[in-house]
C-alpha cells in the first residue's frame, strides 16, 4: 500500500520528545494532541485521529516491529476491561487538573516555578538546562507539567510495548478511552 | 461455489484504534463510528494479520459460518 502524508507522523511524535530536552516550550505543542482527537471525536463521530493520524502510535509500531522491540504478548485481559481503561482515564484527568492547579498557583504567585519533570507522577527530574526566562513563569510551569505528562504515557506505552504487543498504549490510553465513550454517546442507538 | 477462506471475528472489546485497518490486505476492516471494528465478509479472506497486531487481542479467526 502507497505510503501517505499521514504515515510519517511518527516522526512529529519523535521530535516533540526530543525538543522538549532542548526547549521546555515545544511542551505546549502537546496540546493539539489533545484537542485534535475530541474535536474530531465531537464533530466527525469517530476515531480518525487513532485510526490514521496518531503519531504515538505509529511509533510504538515501528519501534515493536521494525526494532522487533516488542514481545508480541497478548495483553492481560484486566487492561483491555472497561473498568481499567476508564478507572486510567479518570486518574489521568485528576493528574492533568492537579498538573492546571499548580499552574494556577504559579500564576496567582502562591508557589514558585519548578525546573522539574515529575516522571510517573512520582520521580522528580531535575530539567534545569532550559532557559526559562522569555515567557511568564506560569507558561513554563504548564510546559514542564505537560511535558511531564507526554513523557510519562511515553514511558508507558514504550513498557506495555516492549512486555506486550507493539500498539499496547491504544488499549488504555485516555484519549482514546475518551473519544471511543464521545463516539459512543454520539451514535447512542445507531444500529452497529 | 462455497467460500473456503476463514473469518475474522471482532469482540466487544475492540478500542476501535485501527491498526487492524492498516495492516489487512484486502482493506477489508472499517471502524464503525469510532466504536469498534468491522469486518466486511465479502472481502476478508481470513489471513489473521490483523489478529496478529490486534493490540488487545479481540480478533479471532474462525470458520465461517
Amino acid at each position: 500500500m502507497k505510503k501517505q502524508w499521514n504515515d510519517y507522523l511518527y516522526i512529529i511524535s519523535a521530535l516533540y520528545l526530543i525538543l522538549g530536552f532542548f526547549n521546555i516550550m515545544f511542551a505546549w505543542l502537546g496540546l493539539l494532541c489533545f484537542s485534535i482527537p475530541i474535536i474530531i471525536s465531537i464533530v466527525k463521530g469517530n476515531k480518525a485521529y487513532c485510526n490514521k493520524y496518531c503519531g504515538r502510535g505509529q511509533l510504538f509500531q515501528i519501534l515493536g516491529t521494525k526494532f522487533k522491540l516488542s514481545r508480541n504478548k497478548d495483553i492481560p485481559k484486566f487492561l483491555r476491561s472497561k473498568w481499567f481503561r476508564y478507572g486510567f482515564l479518570a486518574f489521568f484527568m485528576i493528574m492533568f487538573i492537579n498538573m492546571l492547579f499548580n499552574t494556577y498557583l504559579v500564576f496567582s504567585n502562591v508557589k514558585d516555578m519548578k525546573e522539574v519533570v515529575t516522571l510517573l507522577w512520582t520521580f522528580k527530574l531535575p530539567w534545569n538546562w532550559v532557559s526559562t526566562d522569555m515567557f511568564s513563569p506560569w507558561v513554563y510551569q504548564f510546559a514542564f507539567g505537560f511535558y511531564s505528562i507526554m513523557l510519562t504515557s511515553t514511558v508507558l506505552g514504550l513498557i506495555t510495548m516492549v512486555l506486550f504487543k507493539p500498539r499496547s498504549w491504544c488499549v488504555y490510553c485516555p484519549m482514546g478511552t475518551m473519544t471511543q465513550g464521545i463516539c459512543r454517546i454520539k451514535h447512542r442507538g445507531d444500529e452497529f | 461455489m462455497e467460500r473456503k477462506f476463514k473469518l475474522c471475528y471482532v469482540s466487544d472489546e475492540c478500542v476501535a484504534c485501527g491498526t487492524c485497518m492498516k495492516v489487512c490486505p484486502k482493506s477489508a476492516i472499517s471502524i464503525n463510528n469510532g466504536i469498534k471494528a468491522k469486518v466486511d465478509a465479502n472481502k476478508c479472506v481470513g489471513c489473521g494479520k490483523c489478529a496478529k497486531v490486534c493490540p488487545a487481542s479481540v480478533m479471532r479467526i474462525g470458520e465461517r459460518v
